[in-house]
């Protein structure tokens, strides 16, 4: 658990390291969040401009029924999938980056 | 003598067997617990050690609570297809979470909310703020699981009243929690997810494997533009009179989302058919829409369930034990729905019950329906079902119960009023603190046999939408954020989300035909005149759609106004809330402090 300390004059420790690291990460969070929001806020104008369309049978289930009661979870699934592994690997390479303008410094 | 005789009589054995099992396990697994956490830390957050695998079932155990187990059912009995947001953004409410909240949250390192409130402003005043609404919300919260808990005892004991099934839980959780802490609960919490999940889907697929399947089951119903529904085979009940049309239960834009308009009965009888025609539709989407985000946002703000992120050992951790508590309990979610469905079919007589005697019941009950052909089975699964609901109120009751008297021990107590306590001393504290947050949620609980379970959960998490989500998404995004903005937005949003919330259930309760309605009767005139105004119910009703705008907006006029006031080390605030651990910003950070204190 314990890291090293870094110095005071460490790079992190720069204004553009602090913004690239929030913008990076905020970005792939909104692209994550518009997907989401998308189908989120998207079936209840399907519903109201296509009622006819989401009232077909499939299966027994409405069209509407079958998306909200059983389809949404796994396709949130997905995307919280896709999220944790890209960000995690932005971590490593935000570590990677710092441990190499450390060695460059150095040297 | 006379009482418990008549709490007896009518009892089903196998019903109270399960249920008296669950409960005496709960206990015994707090008491045994008792004993091994003996340090005040260990009371609020389990010391810090928890793994992935039981983190995840820990949460799920504590957030499936009586409105999952009990109350999706009951309302998707009642209201049809809308009642389906519920458990669809109770589970993708995680999403914003994990999106934006959980991996930041857990690298800054503090207890609790108002934790973290006061480091990232440097304002003690701030988490006295903070602190109220962990009450608030918290309190909102247990009312729903205190009716959960008056339904079972009263379908276990047909002769109790509801009040007693409420005094008895109640009393019982309380003194678990007092005496057990939260390390015992991280166990107790995981083993209660495991058994919710077993008691909703063994009895559901015996109940599809002898009634028809989910999809069978919903094919029996008329969806709109359909003459006739189109299974012919399956078995269906009369529909009683109080329950809705097929085609408007089984499609978006039914009873839940219309009823402010329906109720429009002000208006003279020419206007209304023209009125109702005009405005039913949008008025509904827009009820729609303030639901979602009230429930998606809300998820993201609830102190019970944030609080159990702090378990994590690192922001990564966290990260991934968000998606699994989404993968639990999205396959939960799943099935409650199924009860509602096949109650409509097969227990019509519900809808004309009240209170303890309504849809809310129809998981526990749905069971019986397979005595009449396989005899004992029915009461063995109907005591499973009751098993489980046991385990979801009692689980987030306690995990309430701990968050809020963490609040007022941990706060209130240890630092603003006596912050020179010993721990023998915090520790008595924490157990007074206990009881009488657990004395206000029985009495708040006695009142609510009325309200709809779900209805009154969605409440809570507007009030948490509105208050601590704005909060934690904008300290954690933005730098430009001051202790003022952020205290304006928090409390403008979140108290006008909690006086609309309460307005909307003092309104209902006056309806009542019983004690209740004597009580509340002074809120009568508030329905005649939301009767002429549906659109200003829909939002009383369903806050959320300009509460959290409106706190967001707030924060960010106000920060803006009072610039000069940025904390000043908000560049190393934000550098520990989004910089991996693996850099060791954390520790620096932690030693500056500890420097600085030293002065």
């Amino acid at each position: 658990m314990s890291h090293p300390t870094p110095p005071p004059d460490d790079a992190v420790h720069s204004e553009s390291f602090l913004h690239t690291l929030m913008h990076r990460q905020l970005r792939l969070s909104s692209a994550c969040a518009a997907a989401f929001l998308l189908v989120l806020f998207g079936l209840p104008l399907a519903n109201y401009f296509a009622p006819a369309l989401m009232a077909t049978r499939v299966a027994g289930f409405t069209l509407s029924w079958l998306v909200l009661g059983v389809l949404f979870f796994p396709a949130v699934w997905v995307i919280s999938f896709l999220f944790i592994r890209r960000s995690i690997a932005l971590e490593n390479d935000e570590v990677a980056q710092v441990q190499r303008e450390r060695g460059g410094a150095k040297s | 003598m006379n009482l418990p005789l008549a709490f007896f009589g009518g009892v089903d054995p196998w019903i109270f067997a399960f249920s008296f099992v669950t409960v005496a396990a709960t206990i015994w697994m707090g008491f045994r617990s008792a004993r091994t956490s003996k340090t005040a830390s260990d009371f609020f957050v389990a010391g810090r050690s928890v793994s992935v695998g039981w983190n995840a079932s820990a949460i799920s155990g504590e957030y499936l609570s009586a409105a999952s187990f009990m109350g999706i059912a009951g309302m998707v009995m009642s209201s049809g297809y809308d009642a389906l947001w519920y458990p669809v953004c109770y589970a993708c409410g995680y999403l914003f979470l994990l999106l934006f909240i959980a991996g930041p949250l857990r690298r800054f390192g503090a207890y609790t909310i108002p934790d973290f409130a006061e480091g990232r402003y440097d304002s003690p005043l701030f988490r006295k703020i903070a602190v109220c609404f962990v009450l608030f919300i918290g309190f909102f919260y247990t009312m729903p699981q205190m009716k959960g808990a008056g339904v079972t005892l009263a379908y276990i004991f047909p002769g109790m009243p509801y009040w007693g099934g409420v005094v008895l839980v109640g009393a019982v959780i309380t003194l678990n929690v007092a005496l057990g802490g939260m390390k015992g609960i991280t166990i107790v919490q995981a083993f209660q997810y495991w058994m919710k999940m077993f008691a909703i889907s063994v009895p559901i697929f015996v109940l599809m494997a002898v009634f028809g399947f989910y999809n069978g089951q919903l094919n029996a119903n008329a969806a709109p533009g359909e003459t006739a529904a189109p299974a012919v085979n399956v078995e269906r009940k009369p529909l009683v009179e109080k329950a809705p049309k097929d085609s408007a239960w089984i499609a978006p834009f039914g009873p839940l989302t219309t009823k402010a308009v329906s109720a429009a009965a002000a208006l003279p009888a020419d206007q209304r058919a023209a009125f109702v025609a005009e405005h039913q539709k949008p008025y509904s989407l827009l009820y729609t829409y303030s639901l979602i985000m009230a429930l998606v946002c809300g998820t993201a703000g609830l102190p019970h369930i944030l609080v159990r992120f702090y378990t994590n050992p690192d922001g990564a951790a966290a990260k991934r034990t968000t998606m699994w508590v989404m993968i639990l309990i999205g396959i939960f979610y799943v099935f409650p729905p199924i009860f509602g469905v096949i109650g409509r079919n097969l227990m019509p007589e519900l809808y004309s019950g009240v209170g303890a005697k309504g849809t809310d019941k129809v998981v526990l009950e749905l069971p019986t329906l397979l005595a009449s052909r396989f005899g004992v089975l029915g009461s063995i699964l109907s005591g499973i079902t009751c098993a489980g609901a046991f385990a979801a109120f009692m689980s987030t009751f306690s995990g309430l119960l701990v968050s809020m008297t963490g609040a007022l021990a941990h706060d209130v107590y240890g630092r603003m009023l006596r912050p020179e306590a010993s721990p023998a001393e915090r520790m008595a504290a924490f157990k007074i603190a206990a009881v009488i947050v657990g004395a206000v949620a029985i009495v708040l609980g006695t009142f609510v046999e009325n309200l709809e379970i779900n209805f009154m959960v969605g409440q809570a998490f507007a009030i948490a939408a509105a208050s601590y989500f704005p909060l934690l998404f904008m300290s954690v995004w933005w730098r430009g954020m001051t202790m003022k903005g952020a205290a304006t937005g928090m409390l403008t949003g979140g108290l006008l989300a909690l006086g609309a919330a309460a307005l909307t259930n003092l309104a209902t309760l006056a309806l009542d035909k019983g004690p209740m309605g004597k009580i509340f009767a002074g809120f009568k005139g508030l329905n005649d005149f939301w009767a002429a105004h549906p659109l200003l119910r829909i939002l009383c009703e369903q806050p959320a759609i300009w509460a959290v705008p409106l706190a967001l907006v707030l924060m960010i006029v106000v920060s803006k106004l009072t610039a000069e006031q940025v904390p000043a080390d908000v560049r190393m605030k934000m550098l520990v809330l989004h910089a991996p651990e693996k850099l060791g910003l954390k520790q620096e950070y932690i030693e500056e402090h500890a420097a600085g204190a030293g002065h």
